[in-house]
Protein backbone atom coordinates (compact mmCIF):
# COMPACT_ATOMS: atom_id res chain seq x y z
CA UNK A 1 0.00 0.00 0.00
CA UNK A 2 1.56 3.28 -1.07
CA UNK A 3 1.56 6.36 1.08
CA UNK A 4 1.06 9.31 -1.23
CA UNK A 5 -0.21 12.48 0.42
CA UNK A 6 -0.14 11.86 4.15
CA UNK A 7 2.79 13.51 5.91
CA UNK A 8 3.13 10.73 8.46
CA UNK A 9 5.58 7.95 9.11
CA UNK A 10 2.94 5.35 10.01
CA UNK A 11 1.17 3.57 7.19
CA UNK A 12 -2.54 4.08 6.62
CA UNK A 13 -3.09 0.50 7.64
CA UNK A 14 -1.41 1.00 11.05
CA UNK A 15 -3.42 4.13 11.74
CA UNK A 16 -6.64 2.42 10.64
CA UNK A 17 -6.04 -0.36 13.18
CA UNK A 18 -5.27 2.15 15.92
CA UNK A 19 -8.67 3.70 15.24
CA UNK A 20 -10.27 0.26 15.20
CA UNK A 21 -8.71 -0.53 18.56
CA UNK A 22 -9.91 2.70 20.17
CA UNK A 23 -13.31 2.26 18.54
CA UNK A 24 -14.09 -1.13 20.11
CA UNK A 25 -15.12 0.12 23.58
CA UNK A 26 -17.15 2.85 21.87
CA UNK A 27 -18.89 0.26 19.71
CA UNK A 28 -19.77 -1.90 22.73
CA UNK A 29 -21.27 1.05 24.57
CA UNK A 30 -23.14 2.05 21.40
CA UNK A 31 -24.57 -1.43 21.02
CA UNK A 32 -26.20 -1.35 24.47
CA UNK A 33 -27.56 2.18 24.18
CA UNK A 34 -28.73 1.81 20.58
CA UNK A 35 -30.67 -1.30 21.56
CA UNK A 36 -32.86 0.88 23.77
CA UNK A 37 -33.01 3.46 20.98
CA UNK A 38 -34.43 0.66 18.85
CA UNK A 39 -37.23 0.23 21.39
CA UNK A 40 -38.05 3.93 20.98
CA UNK A 41 -37.93 3.46 17.18
CA UNK A 42 -40.33 0.53 17.39
CA UNK A 43 -42.73 2.57 19.54
CA UNK A 44 -42.64 5.26 16.85
CA UNK A 45 -43.65 2.68 14.22
CA UNK A 46 -40.32 1.92 12.53
CA UNK A 47 -39.40 -1.53 11.23
CA UNK A 48 -35.88 -3.00 11.73
CA UNK A 49 -34.59 -1.80 8.33
CA UNK A 50 -35.83 1.72 8.98
CA UNK A 51 -34.22 1.66 12.43
CA UNK A 52 -30.97 0.49 10.85
CA UNK A 53 -31.04 3.24 8.22
CA UNK A 54 -31.89 5.96 10.76
CA UNK A 55 -28.95 4.93 12.93
CA UNK A 56 -26.48 4.34 10.09
CA UNK A 57 -27.01 7.78 8.60
CA UNK A 58 -27.47 9.71 11.85
CA UNK A 59 -25.51 7.96 14.62
CA UNK A 60 -26.91 10.40 17.18
CA UNK A 61 -28.70 9.32 20.34
CA UNK A 62 -30.45 12.56 21.25
CA UNK A 63 -31.07 13.55 17.63
CA UNK A 64 -32.55 10.19 16.71
CA UNK A 65 -34.63 9.99 19.85
CA UNK A 66 -36.01 13.46 19.13
CA UNK A 67 -36.67 12.45 15.51
CA UNK A 68 -38.57 9.35 16.62
CA UNK A 69 -40.85 11.50 18.77
CA UNK A 70 -41.56 13.54 15.61
CA UNK A 71 -42.41 10.38 13.67
CA UNK A 72 -44.55 9.09 16.53
CA UNK A 73 -46.63 12.29 16.56
CA UNK A 74 -46.91 12.34 12.72
CA UNK A 75 -45.67 15.94 12.71
CA UNK A 76 -44.79 17.97 9.56
CA UNK A 77 -41.49 17.29 7.75
CA UNK A 78 -40.37 20.82 8.57
CA UNK A 79 -40.58 20.00 12.28
CA UNK A 80 -38.38 16.96 11.60
CA UNK A 81 -35.79 19.20 9.96
CA UNK A 82 -35.87 21.74 12.78
CA UNK A 83 -35.76 19.28 15.67
CA UNK A 84 -32.88 17.39 14.02
CA UNK A 85 -31.05 20.67 13.51
CA UNK A 86 -31.49 21.70 17.15
CA UNK A 87 -30.84 18.30 18.72
CA UNK A 88 -27.66 17.83 16.66
CA UNK A 89 -26.44 21.44 16.74
CA UNK A 90 -23.50 20.47 18.93
CA UNK A 91 -22.05 18.43 16.05
CA UNK A 92 -21.76 21.70 14.16
CA UNK A 93 -19.43 23.00 16.86
CA UNK A 94 -17.48 19.71 16.88
CA UNK A 95 -17.24 19.78 13.10
CA UNK A 96 -15.82 23.30 13.33
CA UNK A 97 -13.27 22.13 15.89
CA UNK A 98 -12.28 19.07 13.86
CA UNK A 99 -11.84 21.28 10.79
CA UNK A 100 -9.00 22.95 12.69
CA UNK A 101 -7.24 19.58 13.02
CA UNK A 102 -7.06 18.87 9.29
CA UNK A 103 -3.94 19.83 7.41
CA UNK A 104 -4.83 22.40 4.74
CA UNK A 105 -4.29 20.07 1.78
CA UNK A 106 -6.72 17.38 2.97
CA UNK A 107 -8.91 16.38 0.01
CA UNK A 108 -12.64 17.12 0.05
CA UNK A 109 -13.61 13.43 0.04
CA UNK A 110 -11.60 12.78 3.22
CA UNK A 111 -13.32 15.69 4.95
CA UNK A 112 -16.75 14.42 3.92
CA UNK A 113 -16.05 10.87 5.13
CA UNK A 114 -14.68 12.01 8.50
CA UNK A 115 -17.65 14.36 8.89
CA UNK A 116 -20.05 11.48 8.24
CA UNK A 117 -19.49 10.08 11.72
CA UNK A 118 -18.62 12.88 14.13
CA UNK A 119 -20.21 11.74 17.39
CA UNK A 120 -19.55 12.80 20.98
CA UNK A 121 -17.30 9.78 21.50
CA UNK A 122 -15.46 9.77 18.16
CA UNK A 123 -14.97 13.52 18.50
CA UNK A 124 -13.40 12.80 21.89
CA UNK A 125 -10.84 10.28 20.64
CA UNK A 126 -10.13 12.40 17.53
CA UNK A 127 -9.31 15.48 19.57
CA UNK A 128 -7.25 13.47 22.05
CA UNK A 129 -4.70 12.60 19.32
CA UNK A 130 -1.74 14.87 18.83
CA UNK A 131 -0.85 16.52 15.55
CA UNK A 132 -2.81 16.82 12.30
CA UNK A 133 -5.78 14.51 11.94
CA UNK A 134 -5.20 11.32 9.96
CA UNK A 135 -8.56 10.35 8.38
CA UNK A 136 -7.68 6.65 8.50
CA UNK A 137 -7.79 6.75 12.29
CA UNK A 138 -11.41 7.89 12.09
CA UNK A 139 -12.21 5.28 9.44
CA UNK A 140 -10.96 2.57 11.80
CA UNK A 141 -13.13 3.82 14.66
CA UNK A 142 -16.12 4.19 12.34
CA UNK A 143 -15.66 0.65 11.02
CA UNK A 144 -16.72 -0.75 14.41
CA UNK A 145 -18.78 2.09 15.90
CA UNK A 146 -21.22 2.47 12.99
CA UNK A 147 -22.21 -1.23 12.81
CA UNK A 148 -22.44 -1.37 16.62
CA UNK A 149 -24.86 1.51 16.63
CA UNK A 150 -27.01 0.66 13.61
CA UNK A 151 -27.23 -3.11 14.11
CA UNK A 152 -27.96 -2.53 17.80
CA UNK A 153 -30.86 -0.28 16.81
CA UNK A 154 -32.26 -2.86 14.37
CA UNK A 155 -32.04 -5.59 17.04
CA UNK A 156 -33.77 -3.29 19.52
CA UNK A 157 -36.66 -2.87 17.07
CA UNK A 158 -36.85 -6.66 16.67
CA UNK A 159 -36.36 -7.77 20.27
CA UNK A 160 -38.45 -5.00 21.75
CA UNK A 161 -41.37 -7.21 20.68
CA UNK A 162 -40.00 -10.23 22.48
CA UNK A 163 -39.02 -8.68 25.79
CA UNK A 164 -41.48 -8.60 28.72
CA UNK A 165 -43.08 -5.27 29.55
CA UNK A 166 -41.04 -4.76 32.74
CA UNK A 167 -37.76 -5.17 30.84
CA UNK A 168 -38.81 -2.72 28.11
CA UNK A 169 -39.89 -0.22 30.75
CA UNK A 170 -36.54 -0.58 32.54
CA UNK A 171 -34.39 -0.42 29.38
CA UNK A 172 -36.23 2.61 28.07
CA UNK A 173 -34.54 4.83 30.67
CA UNK A 174 -30.99 3.79 29.62
CA UNK A 175 -30.94 6.57 27.03
CA UNK A 176 -32.02 9.13 29.60
CA UNK A 177 -29.19 7.83 31.77
CA UNK A 178 -26.79 8.60 28.92
CA UNK A 179 -28.20 12.10 28.56
CA UNK A 180 -27.73 12.70 32.30
CA UNK A 181 -24.19 11.34 32.09
CA UNK A 182 -23.45 13.97 29.43
CA UNK A 183 -25.02 16.99 31.13
CA UNK A 184 -24.63 16.51 34.89
CA UNK A 185 -20.81 16.61 35.33
CA UNK A 186 -20.62 19.88 33.39
CA UNK A 187 -23.66 21.22 35.23
CA UNK A 188 -21.86 20.46 38.48
CA UNK A 189 -18.62 22.20 37.49
CA UNK A 190 -20.05 25.14 35.52
CA UNK A 191 -22.52 27.28 37.43
CA UNK A 192 -24.14 28.72 34.30
CA UNK A 193 -24.67 25.30 32.71
CA UNK A 194 -26.05 24.09 36.06
CA UNK A 195 -28.58 26.90 36.18
CA UNK A 196 -29.53 26.35 32.53
CA UNK A 197 -30.09 22.63 33.15
CA UNK A 198 -32.24 23.38 36.19
CA UNK A 199 -34.22 25.98 34.24
CA UNK A 200 -34.61 23.47 31.39
CA UNK A 201 -36.11 20.86 33.73
CA UNK A 202 -38.52 23.35 35.30
CA UNK A 203 -39.64 25.01 32.06
CA UNK A 204 -39.95 21.72 30.22
CA UNK A 205 -42.17 20.41 33.02
CA UNK A 206 -44.19 23.63 32.98
CA UNK A 207 -44.65 23.50 29.20
CA UNK A 208 -45.86 19.92 29.43
CA UNK A 209 -48.56 20.79 31.94
CA UNK A 210 -49.61 24.45 31.59
CA UNK A 211 -52.98 24.68 29.81
CA UNK A 212 -51.83 27.14 27.13
CA UNK A 213 -48.60 25.30 26.32
CA UNK A 214 -49.28 21.60 26.71
CA UNK A 215 -50.64 21.27 23.16
CA UNK A 216 -47.14 21.92 21.77
CA UNK A 217 -45.50 18.73 20.50
CA UNK A 218 -42.45 17.49 22.38
CA UNK A 219 -40.26 18.44 19.41
CA UNK A 220 -41.50 22.03 19.24
CA UNK A 221 -41.09 22.36 22.99
CA UNK A 222 -37.46 21.22 22.69
CA UNK A 223 -36.72 23.67 19.89
CA UNK A 224 -38.32 26.67 21.58
CA UNK A 225 -36.79 26.07 25.01
CA UNK A 226 -33.35 25.37 23.53
CA UNK A 227 -33.34 28.58 21.48
CA UNK A 228 -34.67 30.56 24.45
CA UNK A 229 -32.42 29.21 27.22
CA UNK A 230 -29.20 28.73 25.22
CA UNK A 231 -29.83 32.18 23.73
CA UNK A 232 -30.19 33.73 27.18
CA UNK A 233 -27.02 31.94 28.25
CA UNK A 234 -25.05 33.20 25.24
CA UNK A 235 -26.27 36.81 25.55
CA UNK A 236 -25.89 37.22 29.30
CA UNK A 237 -23.08 34.74 30.06
CA UNK A 238 -20.84 34.55 26.98
CA UNK A 239 -17.77 32.43 27.61
CA UNK A 240 -14.35 33.92 27.11
CA UNK A 241 -12.35 30.77 26.56
CA UNK A 242 -14.30 27.68 25.61
CA UNK A 243 -12.85 24.37 26.79
CA UNK A 244 -12.74 22.90 23.29
CA UNK A 245 -9.35 21.21 23.76
CA UNK A 246 -8.12 22.46 20.42
CA UNK A 247 -4.35 22.52 20.18
CA UNK A 248 -4.32 24.89 17.17
CA UNK A 249 -1.38 23.08 15.68
CA UNK A 250 -2.59 22.92 12.08
CA UNK B 1 -49.98 8.07 9.90
CA UNK B 2 -50.15 10.64 7.10
CA UNK B 3 -46.40 11.00 6.55
CA UNK B 4 -43.99 8.55 4.95
CA UNK B 5 -41.34 7.17 7.32
CA UNK B 6 -38.75 7.01 4.52
CA UNK B 7 -39.21 10.72 3.80
CA UNK B 8 -38.79 11.39 7.54
CA UNK B 9 -35.59 9.33 7.45
CA UNK B 10 -34.34 11.21 4.40
CA UNK B 11 -35.01 14.60 6.00
CA UNK B 12 -33.36 13.74 9.32
CA UNK B 13 -30.33 12.16 7.63
CA UNK B 14 -29.85 15.06 5.23
CA UNK B 15 -29.95 17.58 8.07
CA UNK B 16 -27.63 15.56 10.33
CA UNK B 17 -25.07 14.96 7.60
CA UNK B 18 -25.15 18.61 6.54
CA UNK B 19 -24.54 19.68 10.16
CA UNK B 20 -21.55 17.37 10.42
CA UNK B 21 -20.03 17.78 6.99
CA UNK B 22 -20.61 21.40 5.91
CA UNK B 23 -18.52 23.10 8.65
CA UNK B 24 -15.77 20.54 8.18
CA UNK B 25 -15.51 21.21 4.45
CA UNK B 26 -16.12 24.97 4.41
CA UNK B 27 -14.70 26.43 7.62
CA UNK B 28 -10.93 26.53 7.71
CA UNK B 29 -10.63 29.09 10.52
CA UNK B 30 -11.82 28.96 14.12
CA UNK B 31 -15.13 30.69 14.87
CA UNK B 32 -14.28 33.97 16.60
CA UNK B 33 -17.74 35.27 17.56
CA UNK B 34 -17.97 34.48 21.25
CA UNK B 35 -21.78 34.76 21.35
CA UNK B 36 -22.16 32.16 18.62
CA UNK B 37 -19.54 29.95 20.27
CA UNK B 38 -21.26 30.29 23.63
CA UNK B 39 -24.65 29.54 22.12
CA UNK B 40 -23.35 26.35 20.48
CA UNK B 41 -21.67 25.42 23.74
CA UNK B 42 -24.88 25.75 25.79
CA UNK B 43 -27.20 24.10 23.24
CA UNK B 44 -26.56 20.40 23.99
CA UNK B 45 -27.06 20.79 27.75
CA UNK B 46 -30.39 22.58 27.39
CA UNK B 47 -31.61 20.23 24.65
CA UNK B 48 -30.77 17.07 26.56
CA UNK B 49 -32.22 18.42 29.82
CA UNK B 50 -35.49 19.43 28.14
CA UNK B 51 -35.77 16.02 26.48
CA UNK B 52 -35.04 14.15 29.72
CA UNK B 53 -37.59 15.72 32.02
CA UNK B 54 -40.52 15.17 32.26
CA UNK B 55 -40.28 12.61 29.39
CA UNK B 56 -38.49 10.08 31.62
CA UNK B 57 -41.66 9.80 33.73
CA UNK B 58 -43.74 8.92 30.65
CA UNK B 59 -41.29 6.31 29.36
CA UNK B 60 -41.82 3.94 32.27
CA UNK B 61 -44.93 2.07 33.40
CA UNK B 62 -45.35 4.29 36.47
CA UNK B 63 -44.22 7.95 36.74
CA UNK B 64 -42.63 7.37 40.16
CA UNK B 65 -40.16 4.78 38.82
CA UNK B 66 -39.11 7.21 36.09
CA UNK B 67 -38.64 9.98 38.65
CA UNK B 68 -36.51 7.73 40.86
CA UNK B 69 -34.42 6.73 37.82
CA UNK B 70 -33.86 10.44 37.11
CA UNK B 71 -32.65 11.04 40.67
CA UNK B 72 -30.43 7.95 40.48
CA UNK B 73 -28.91 9.09 37.18
CA UNK B 74 -28.25 12.62 38.45
CA UNK B 75 -26.66 11.36 41.68
CA UNK B 76 -24.34 8.85 39.98
CA UNK B 77 -23.33 11.26 37.20
CA UNK B 78 -22.65 13.91 39.84
CA UNK B 79 -20.13 11.62 41.52
CA UNK B 80 -18.46 10.73 38.24
CA UNK B 81 -19.78 7.23 37.49
CA UNK B 82 -19.13 5.81 34.00
CA UNK B 83 -21.71 5.92 31.21
CA UNK B 84 -22.40 2.20 31.60
CA UNK B 85 -22.93 2.43 35.37
CA UNK B 86 -25.26 5.43 35.11
CA UNK B 87 -27.40 3.85 32.40
CA UNK B 88 -27.49 0.44 34.10
CA UNK B 89 -28.38 1.93 37.50
CA UNK B 90 -31.29 3.87 35.98
CA UNK B 91 -32.62 0.68 34.36
CA UNK B 92 -32.24 -1.36 37.56
CA UNK B 93 -33.99 1.32 39.61
CA UNK B 94 -37.02 1.20 37.31
CA UNK B 95 -37.03 -2.58 37.26
CA UNK B 96 -36.99 -3.00 41.05
CA UNK B 97 -39.40 -0.13 41.80
CA UNK B 98 -41.94 -1.58 39.38
CA UNK B 99 -41.36 -5.04 40.83
CA UNK B 100 -42.23 -3.81 44.31
CA UNK B 101 -45.02 -1.31 43.56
Amino acid sequence: MSVTSLPLAKSRRDVFFEGLHDGIPIALGYFVVSFTLGIAARNAGLDPLQGFLASFFNNASAGEYAAFTVIASDAPYLEMALITLVANARYMLMSCVVSQKFSADTPLLQRVLVGFDITDEIFGITIARKGPLNPYYNYGAMAVALPGWSIGTALGVIAGNLLPLQAVSALSVALFGMFLWVIIPTARDNRIVGLLVLASFLMSFACAHLPALKDLTAGTRTILLTLLLAGIGAVFFPIKDLPDDNKEDA
Amino acid sequence: MQHDIYIYLFVMSAVTLAIRIVPLTLIRRQIKNRYLRSFLYYVPYVTLAVMTFPAIMDATQTPISGLLALITGIALSWYGASLFKVSAACCLMVFFVELVC
